[in-house]
């Protein structure tokens, strides 16, 4: 049999115990690493060969328990499924291990994931059905129907694309992702009778999906390969489809798109933001327009560019819209 | 090699509030001897929000975009992050489902166009570095960027999601791009290397959340401070838009002074280049530009 390919590497390695230590370190160890080595198998050596005392969590060893998720060099890992070599291609041979939010951590890698399950309940993580105990035939659910959840159901609260977003980080009103994407798995189940309900609470600005920065973390974060982000576009467009929008600036916004392009083909990025805002709200623009339209940064509207051949963009709109507001 | 020539797809604030991208695109274009063709025809792309109101609507505009590249029969390339997003997105998505791809040119056929997924669509950025290679530009160097420390802001939708970028970008890795910070060495400039590199903005909640936008805006910046940069150099327009005109705003998110010029890509190639700062649009920034001179 062929050996397997070895490397020496260097892994930092976080420490903090928040009953003893007012801030972390980091312990810094070599190690011999095998080609088939996951994450696991490097905090397991450190501690049943090292260092008694290193805390992490772990269980299923098989990518379904979610509970050793930690972040090496920043990415988001499930410990038991990266192999350590894969994570040598991107970052070199020094590996810095850290847990999911280092702000949360009470012993090494195990945080309080409080906050991931209380967003998570929020938005009522259970199917809310009259169910009839004792039905006389079969209930059954055309695939075409249950092909809607899509991958949903797969989500193994790891928490990886909670602790990867960054309005997570510096909005403590946010849902985040899994939250998102367990609230889809319900909206887009026949079964359920809390659709608008749970649009209702994900609609709103602040805690909601309005507030999404679009940055695609929680999709390269995730180890199922969810992308909660497609969740995130499939309740925006739930809550139009089903009447549950109000009439605010981020709504406006994503609406204002189809006007503006309506008219000119290209943007018109002055009327974009004063038809999301409104006549009043659009003066706390003021200081910025300013400044820009000092240095040619604003086109007047008698000067707006138009695409070529927009009597087709409009044909297209006319035809193509699939959505009112 | 023969002469590279693509179809520009600029998107619409090259066409607005950042003129200063489309000119130093086109004189770095003109200088690196590549034919770069207007698409005069091009809609908004929906900048990652239409799609959001009317998922089908979106595809259908950015389908129509693809469709007048493929009558020049050119790869398109972008010059903004999330036009590159929602055009590549588009494509794959009409290129892995028949269906679908009937129906929008069901719509699109009514105007006469067909979308047949014969233009492959990346980011200028990776044109210059996949096509023309870093070397290439390197060649025609005339004022190195000496003593200039530079730190990259790859901005998300170029990196992100990975699965769909990879086969635009040369396989970046979103967790450690190294293009911009190799094209950076080769212009004799300094790289910094600092951990936000590849975070976000915040610029798609700027209306519905400043506080959001301004804090992550924030902390890059700092970061990018913290870490001796002089500039911060930037592929994508909405990048620019937020970090350059909103450092008023990302000051008192940061509760300290937050003071650096910010470049487009293009501009940091021309300057490079040898070509003249004013050509550049570099007298269009809000944030001005206090080291060249």
């Amino acid at each position: 049999m062929e050996e397997l390919a070895k490397k020496r590497l260097k892994f930092k390695v976080f420490r903090f115990n928040a009953e003893t230590d007012y801030l972390p370190h980091y312990d810094e160890i070599e190690l011999e690493v095998a080609q088939d080595e996951v994450v696991l198998d490097i905090l397991n050596r450190i501690k049943w060969e090292h260092d008694g005392t290193l805390s992490y969590r772990r269980s299923c060893r098989h990518g379904i328990c979610g509970s050793c998720a930690i972040k090496v060099n920043g990415k988001p890992v499930l410990s038991c499924k990266e192999r350590v070599f894969d994570l040598v291609k991107i970052f070199g041979e020094e590996l810095v291990l850290d847990p999911q939010d280092k702000k949360r951590a009470y012993k090494d890698f195990v945080i309080d994931k409080s906050n991931f399950w209380e967003k998570y309940n929020g938005v009522k993580p259970y199917l809310i059905a009259e169910i009839d105990e004792h039905p006389e035939s079969e209930n059954i659910i055309p695939p075409k129907e249950a092909d809607k959840i899509e991958d949903a159901d797969y989500c193994i609260q790891c928490g990886n694309c909670f602790y990867a977003c960054p309005v997570v980080e510096v909005n403590e009103e946010y849902f985040g992702p899994a939250a998102f994407v367990k609230a889809y798995r319900f909206t887009a189940d026949v079964r359920d009778n809390a659709k608008k309900e749970r649009l209702e609470i994900v609609d709103k600005i602040g805690p909601g999906v309005w507030d999404c920065v679009k940055c695609f973390e929680c999709a390269e974060a995730c180890p199922k390969e969810l992308s909660p982000i497609t969740k995130i576009t499939h309740l925006h467009n739930q809550i139009f489809e089903e009447g549950v929008a109000k009439n605010n600036v981020a709504v406006r916004h994503a609406v204002g798109f189809k006007h503006s392009i309506k008219k000119h083909g290209i943007l018109d990025e002055g009327e974009l933001v004063r038809y999301s805002e409104g006549n009043f709200g659009v003066l706390k623009h003021l200081p910025e327009a300013i400044a820009m339209f000092k240095k040619g940064k604003i086109v007047p509207p008698w000067k707006m560019p138009k695409s070529k051949n927009l009597d087709e963009v409009k044909k297209l709109i006319k035809s193509s819209s699939t959505k009112k507001f | 090699m023969g002469k590279l020539k693509y179809a520009l797809y600029t998107g619409c604030t090259a066409r607005e509030s950042t003129p200063e991208l489309l000119k130093s695109t086109l004189a770095v274009a003109e200088a690196l001897d590549i034919e770069l063709v207007l698409l005069d025809e091009a809609t908004c792309c929906g900048a990652s929000h239409l799609q959001d109101f009317d998922d089908f609507l979106s595809l259908v505009l950015n389908a129509r975009n693809i469709c007048y590249a493929e009558k020049l029969e050119l790869p398109m390339v972008t010059i903004c992050n999330t036009c590159q997003l929602n055009t590549s997105l588009t494509k794959e998505r009409l290129d892995n489902d028949e269906e679908l791809k009937n129906k929008v040119n069901e719509k699109l056929r009514e105007v006469g166009l067909e979308y047949k997924g014969t233009s492959e669509v990346k980011h200028f950025l990776y044109a210059l570095i996949d096509d023309l290679g870093v070397e290439e530009i390197g060649k025609k160097v005339k004022k190195p960027l000496t003593d200039i420390n530079w730190a990259a802001f790859y901005g998300c939708h170029n990196i992100r999601p990975s699965e769909l970028q990879m086969h635009n970008n040369g396989g970046e890795n979103p967790y450690n791009p190294t293009s911009i910070d190799e094209l950076i060495k080769v212009l004799g400039g300094n790289n910094v290397d600092y951990d936000h590199k590849n975070k976000c903005c915040g610029f798609h909640v700027e209306l519905q959340a400043p506080n959001t936008a301004n804090k992550l805006s924030a902390s890059a910046l700092t970061d990018a401070i913290d870490n001796n940069a002089d500039a911060v150099v930037t592929p994508c327009p909405l990048c620019h838009l937020r970090l350059d005109v909103q450092q008023h705003n990302i000051s008192k998110a940061a509760g300290r002074e937050v003071h650096i010029p910010i470049f487009h890509l293009p501009q940091m190639i021309g300057l490079a280049l040898g070509i003249e700062p004013e050509k550049l649009g570099i007298n269009h920034h809000v944030t001005e530009v206090d080291f060249i001179n």
